[in-house]
């Protein structure tokens, strides 16, 4: 299955507790984190994050201070073994669609979720719902 | 020695007389040639015939920087181009250089003041000096390359740099005296250390450091650690370049060629003329100059003036060291810095300002400008590789506008502190 989804990006300066600001304003908010990552050089990170409410999360972290941004990323779900991930990304390739970044979690025993930041996202969801098998049960 | 005893030694009176003399005629000269300065002594309501004397010098109309940039590149020239012979130009406040023209007479006074200061500092034709200050546009190197060929001195041209060789040379060729900023010649004693170079292999004496501030600590450190004696020069090309004043072997105040530039201290809010010995803004007069002389130009740096004779013998009166400056600039390894350019760069590249905040370090004795930029939303990208090249983009920008190196870092809205009146743009953490 595969579905476009609005990731919440965060600036963050490389110095302690600044991440620990973040996951404290949205805990707050009672906004759940689903799945996120971090990106960092020497001197500052980019935070990103998929939440069920991200209208809600920008409008919480900008209130709060911070630079945020919604990227719009493809949301891939695969079978949660080896191999489905290998799958998805010799499509990607033999179709010429660059990555820019992905990071992945799994949602339970059976499934896991690749977030995906894609050269043309439209492209790419159509290449992955073309192509990939849906998970025999 | 003194190279120029009736001037430099004579009375109050006669040092009165020849400003009077060539107050006047200067005065004549940029009223004929110079449209804005007819214009802004007729707005003031005078005419040349109202100078009558060195008295009559605070009813003039200051000159500033911005007079400078607005008439770029040649209109506060008084001669024709076929008259002047060399250009110099210094960094300006929004990109544009101020630019200053020498007649040939111009540079026979450059090199009759920059002799004096040279003899003021205790340099004589016997001495070989390093010149480290930058050849080219900027006035230090052929500024003061030209007075010590006029003293007879010998001369090292190897300008600004290349610190393997400055210490080679100094060493091979018996180098006594050494001309450059005061925080490159401790660069130079702890490059010397670390290459196992005492300052007793060497035959250094006499140290000429300007083009930017220095504390009475820097000049005991540098004293002690190349066993020299640390003079101050200061100039500005606006005036002349190097050898607008120097300090003598007393070290009690920089001797100022005022008989061809004549020091006014000014309140900088006022700017009435504040009496003698209060601390204020220094403005010069140029008495002598052809290519582009100066009525009332506002230096910005602050000081204070002594009339007593010195000990030396010389009556020329003295400034004492810089405190600080009546605007925002920053002297950054000789380069003069304005936040207003830095501030031009980052508007040309989005659409709003952002904050910024600009720290000043002096790391191993060299001044490093870092540059702090707050990432708003017009700056933000979610691609680490979109965000490191918008730094290197905003690095390179500032650095060929200012023509020295930065640290660019990028940091989270808000960091940087607000305050209700004035944006604070500046820490100068050099204890200067």
């Amino acid at each position: 299955m595969t579905m476009i989804a609005k990731q919440v990006s965060v600036f963050l300066e490389n110095t302690s507790g600044r991440l620990n600001e973040v996951t404290n304003i949205l805990g707050e908010a009672g906004i759940n984190i689903s799945a996120f990552s971090i990106a960092d050089t020497s001197d500052f990170g980019v935070l990103r994050m998929i939440v069920p409410d991200p209208d809600k999360a920008v409008t919480v972290l900008k209130a709060n201070g911070f630079s945020v941004q919604t990227t719009p990323v493809v949301l891939l779900t695969t079978p949660n073994q080896p191999g489905s991930l290998a799958k998805a990304l010799k499509i990607l390739s033999e179709e010429h669609i660059f990555i820019e970044y992905l990071y992945a979690f799994s949602m339970n025993e059976d499934s896991a979720v690749v977030v995906i930041r894609p050269s043309d996202i439209e492209r790419c969801v159509g290449v992955l719902n073309h192509f990939f098998i849906q998970p025999e049960k | 020695m003194i190279w120029n005893e009736s001037i430099e030694c004579a009375s109050r009176e006669e040092m009165r007389k020849i400003q009077s003399e060539r107050l006047i005629d200067t005065v004549q000269r940029v009223y004929q040639s110079v449209p804005a300065y007819r214009r802004k002594m007729q707005e003031a309501g005078l005419v040349p015939g109202d100078i009558k004397s060195i008295d009559d010098l605070a009813k003039l109309p200051f000159t500033t920087k911005s007079d400078l940039r607005d008439n770029y590149p040649f209109g506060m020239f008084t001669v024709p181009m076929s008259e002047i012979v060399r250009i110099h130009a210094s960094s300006g406040t929004t990109g544009k250089s101020t630019v200053v023209g020498y007649t040939r007479k111009d540079l026979r006074v450059w090199a009759e003041v920059v002799s004096r200061t040279l003899m003021m500092a205790g340099v004589h034709r016997e001495d070989m000096v390093q010149i480290a200050y930058g050849y080219g546009l900027f006035t230090g190197g052929l500024g003061m390359h030209y007075g010590c060929e006029n003293i007879g001195a010998s001369v090292i041209p190897i300008s600004g740099g290349n610190t393997e060789k400055q210490l080679q040379l100094m060493q091979d060729f018996g180098t006594t005296v050494l001309a450059c900023t005061p925080s490159y010649s401790l660069f130079l004693a702890e490059e010397m250390e670390a290459s196992g170079i005492k300052k007793e292999d060497l035959k250094l004496r006499v140290g000429i450091f300007g083009a930017e501030p220095w504390t009475e600590n820097m000049r005991r450190e540098i004293e002690s650690k190349l066993g020299i004696k640390a003079i101050d020069i200061y100039g500005l090309s606006e005036i002349i370049g190097p050898g607008v004043s120097c300090e003598c072997e007393f070290q009690a105040g920089m001797h100022v060629n005022e008989d061809h530039f004549i020091p006014e201290i000014i309140d900088p809010e006022t700017l009435k003329p504040l009496p003698e010995g209060a601390v204020g803004e220094l403005v010069f007069t140029t008495v002598t100059k052809e290519g582009i002389p100066l009525i009332r130009y506002r230096t910005r740096d602050l000081t204070r003036l002594n009339f007593e004779k010195c000990q030396c013998g010389r009556t020329l009166v003295r400034m004492e060291k810089c405190k600080g400056r009546s605007d925002d600039m920053l002297i950054i390894r000789g380069v003069n810095v304005f936040p207003s350019q830095i501030e031009s760069v980052l508007l040309e590249m989005s659409e709003t300002a952002p904050h910024y905040l600009l720290i000043v370090e002096r790391e191993n004795n060299l001044d490093i400008l870092k540059v702090m930029v707050e990432v708003q939303e017009q700056f933000f990208s979610d691609e680490i590789k979109m965000l490191e090249s918008l730094r290197k983009k905003i690095t390179h920008k500032i650095q060929s506008t200012l023509g020295i190196s930065v640290e660019v870092k990028l940091v989270e809205p808000r960091t940087i502190e607000r305050t209700a009146g004035k944006a604070k743009r500046v820490i100068d953490n050099r204890k200067i």
